[in-house]
């Protein structure tokens, strides 16, 4: 295939700050490229890691969380509480295989639409240059080796 | 894909998608129409059994597309692909409510600012609105009917901040017939406004136009006035507030004190007045900041008076007829119970000390506008005389320097939108007090509203000369001819195109506006945000200037960002209509966005209970379970992503909610054909 690889990314976004940068990105016409699916939660703090696995194992290739400046979060410190788990998240993924480096944190407040966009075109990159994930796919084509083995061992 | 397959065919939910053009903000990148059949084909096993593409979605005739499907084809879901939830979530909600089905039943997926405003490659924009909608038909498929929670709205309200903004939504609520607590840190309200000579552009004098409101906040029954006083604490939800209020001591008992005035006239200890008189007057230690006061109670400054430091004087305690003085008065908590908030504590102005090259603070006719203010006050310092620091001498050329920190990358990049009016004013001050030559350096003239231009017009014709340039230096190095004894403006006057060296007495500094230096703290304990600059934010900058993102919580006046008298005035009206509105409804529904606890499920870890910033989670030691106040909870979630459980769910956001969108979003991301070359390793 010489098709370059185009990554699926998943972001969440709180309601408060980053999906209104996301919407003021859209209202100033900012581009940015369209790997990226967005999914609002009403606070970072409501991330659960679990999400972010789910993102993985279904798939994506990367995961960009958002939410407000620590000390901006609407509901004043949940944000923080993203933090701790995004940091956990990120060793535990490491334990599992995964590059740490997919999962990525960016605060945006809701005036920063061009950051936002240029955090997700930055990351959009970075994720390209790690290669693809699918995950999904990934364990179809493992389980096929091991079967064409185990074939293999039996003849 | 979805817990679909696992149950019979026939509890399916009927989902009607709704593809918007919205013109061709959407059509223009995204094949709308392909997008519309593709969700019957794609989705219908999901449950859409209606996908239609319609010109404008929240048109009325969208809406009733939209009404009509429901009860006609019996649909128990609505997905909507259009702009974004914070435009029209409400919009396809309530349609949905008109036509008989749970508001909270409808999605709003927005293709618009998150797809075709953001991308320029058409075939990829379309088939991320496809994946979106996937998401969103997944998402509405777990989505439960809720109830939006009614709050009762207490009739009482707390106005933070005397200044002028305050004074009008305090006078506007009170004259509707309902409570208000004025709550203001200085012992007088009036805020800077009492602290001007003349307004612009009418110079009307400031104190005359201001003292009557004034006193009709101190005398109006429905008002209580709590000078001298600060918010410490701020608990509750909208309709509900609880503040606790610090009462300093004043050592005067107000209920004995007629202001008769005895005390401060004989009071022996003098200092310096850095608030009120800016540092160019004095006070005494018992004091009324100025003499139209409201209330017009003095204070005893503790740290100036001499009985709080030696135990000796006492002359106003001996002098008082009325035995009003009482030097073991202490502080009072107050608890006000309040249904709204608004926050108008106005500004503070720039330190002009930061720019040395200005001179201020160590050349003595360098002033600052607010020093300049009390200087043609006819009751402040010099008795309205514009002269030099010596007190005596009138200047016989001033420069007025606009921008003094604002529009300054090194300082604060805003404009503070009253100083060129300002600075137009003192410059027709001092022509009319003196007859010197007046100077006004400024970069560009921001006189935009009604009557601010004729006024510049009319300073023009006074003789005013005006440079355009941004000053580099005031100076008193002197080195040409007829510069002696002066302090000299060097400037690039841009329009002559040269630099030029301007001989001047006096050079009045037009110091831009910035937050009060304790903003943000302040914000924190209301629970709302600053933005970058420090002033408070407002909901919308456009669309919604005096509400903040906390309900119930109010701005008016500069605290929302700088601006003249006749906003601030406009805000704290508009400020208080928003809470009358209120106060007559009466009740106000929030948004069912909550958290509750499973008590079945609950096993008293207590992960979740120091998670809470509202206070809302409780434990019950008695049963060793949490439980979640629904009237403090403000569904931010977290305690819900914290539970090891899962004994915490989330309406609006439950997991089974996002998981469903994750899944959904991610079924339609991938090319059909994607095959993994080399990842199994060797």
């Amino acid at each position: 295939m010489s098709e370059q690889f185009e990554p699926v990314i998943i972001g969440f976004t709180c309601n408060w700050c980053s999906y209104r940068a996301a919407d003021m990105a859209g209202t100033a016409r900012i581009k940015y490229p369209p790997n990226i699916r967005l999914v609002r939660l009403m606070c970072s703090g409501r991330l659960d890691p679990t999400f972010v696995l789910k993102a993985l194992s279904e798939g994506a290739d990367g995961v960009l969380i958002t939410g407000c400046h620590p000390g901006e979060c609407h509901y004043l410190e949940q944000n923080y509480k993203a933090l701790r788990r995004y940091r956990l998240l990120r060793k535990t993924i490491a334990q599992m295989g995964i590059e740490p480096e997919r999962i990525k944190l960016v605060w945006a407040s809701a005036a920063e639409g061009v950051q936002l966009a240029r955090e997700i075109t930055t990351f959009v990159e970075e994720i390209r240059a790690l290669g693809p994930l699918r995950w999904p796919v990934r364990l179809a084509a493992i389980e096929r080796q091991e079967t064409a083995v185990a074939e293999e061992v039996a003849a | 894909m979805s817990k679909e397959q696992n149950q019979p065919q026939d509890s399916k939910e009927r989902i009607g998608v709704y593809v918007c053009h919205c013109g061709s903000n959407i059509a223009g990148v995204v094949d709308v129409e392909d997008v519309a059949v593709w969700a019957k084909e794609e989705l219908g096993d999901e449950g859409v059994v209606v996908s239609r593409d319609y010109k404008f979605m929240c048109s009325s005739l969208g809406q009733e597309m939209i009404e009509n499907d429901i009860k006609e084809q019996g649909l128990s879901r609505v997905v909507v692909a259009a702009c974004s939830p914070h435009l029209h979530e409400a919009t396809f909600r309530t349609a949905c409510e008109r036509a008989g089905l749970n508001p909270y039943l409808s999605e709003l997926v927005s293709i618009r600012e998150q797809v075709s405003w953001v991308h320029t490659d058409k075939e990829k924009a379309t088939e991320k609105a496809k994946a979106m909608i996937a998401g969103g038909v997944e998402r509405v498929i777990e989505n439960e009917p809720l109830e939006p929670l009614r709050v009762p709205i207490h009739p009482a309200t707390l106005v933070v901040g005397g200044g002028i903004a305050g004074i009008q939504t305090a006078l506007e609520i009170a004259d509707a017939g309902y409570q208000v607590y004025l709550v203001e840190r200085e012992p007088s309200i009036g805020g800077h406004m009492a602290q001007f000579d003349k307004t612009f552009p009418t110079l009307d004098c400031a104190a005359c136009i201001l003292t009557p409101k004034m006193v009709s906040v101190g005398e109006h029954p429905n008002i209580e006035l709590l000078t001298w006083s600060e918010v410490e604490r701020v608990e509750g939800y909208v309709g509900n507030f609880s503040v606790t209020v610090r009462k300093r001591p004043r050592y005067i008992d107000t209920e004995l004190c007629t202001g008769c005035g005895i005390c401060w006239e004989k009071c022996p200890k003098k200092v310096i007045d850095e608030v009120f008189e800016q540092g160019l007057g004095y006070r005494t230690a018992v004091y009324t900041p100025f003499p139209q006061a409201v209330p017009k109670y003095p204070v005893i400054d503790t740290e100036s008076c001499i009985f709080f430091d030696n135990g000796k004087c006492k002359a106003c305690e001996k002098l008082c007829p009325t035995g009003a003085i009482d030097f073991d008065q202490k502080e009072e908590i107050l608890l006000l119970e309040v249904g709204n908030i608004i926050i108008a504590t106005g500004f503070d102005t720039f330190d002009a000390r930061r720019i040395p090259e200005y001179g201020y603070g160590r050349l003595a006719n360098v002033f600052t506008s607010v020093e300049f203010e009390r200087m043609c006050n006819a009751a402040g310092p010099t008795n309205g005389e514009v002269v030099l620091r010596d007190g005596v001498t009138k200047p016989e050329a001033v420069g007025i320097v606009h921008c003094v920190g604002s529009r300054d990358r090194n300082y604060n990049n805003y404009c503070s939108v009253i100083c060129c009016m300002s600075s137009l004013k003192f410059a027709h001050l001092v022509k009319e007090r003196t007859g010197a030559e007046v100077y006004n350096f400024y970069i560009d003239m921001r006189t935009a509203y009604k009557d601010y231009d004729e006024f510049y017009q009319r300073v023009m014709e006074e003789g005013v000369l005006f440079v355009r340039g941004r000053v580099a230096e005031i100076t008193d190095a002197t080195r040409n001819p007829g510069e002696e004894g002066k302090l000299v403006i060097q400037v690039e006057d841009t329009l002559a195109g040269r630099q030029r060296r301007i001989p001047v007495d006096m050079a009045i500094l037009s110091v831009g506006l910035q937050p009060p230096s304790d903003t943000k703290e302040v914000a924190h304990r209301f629970g709302i945000s600053c933005s970058a600059s420090g002033w408070i934010t407002e909901k919308h900058p456009k669309l919604d200037p005096v509400a903040t993102m906390t309900e119930g919580i109010f701005i008016a006046g500069a605290i929302q960002g700088p601006k003249d008298i006749p906003t601030s005035v406009a805000q704290g009206a508009a400020a208080a209509a928003r809470v009358l509105g209120r106060i007559n409804m009466g009740e106000m529904y929030l948004e069912p966005i909550r958290a509750t606890v499973d008590p079945e499920k609950c096993s008293g870890c207590r992960i979740c209970n120091n998670l809470c910033p509202f206070g809302a989670i409780i434990f019950h030691e008695d049963l060793m379970v949490t439980e979640i106040n629904h009237a403090l909870c403000q569904g931010c979630g977290t305690c819900v992503a914290a539970c090891p459980a899962g004994a915490i769910s989330g309406t609006g956001f439950s997991n089974e909610q996002v998981l469903s969108q994750i899944e959904g979003l991610l079924a339609y991301s991938f090319p059909k054909d994607f095959e993994l070359v080399e990842m199994v390793p060797a």
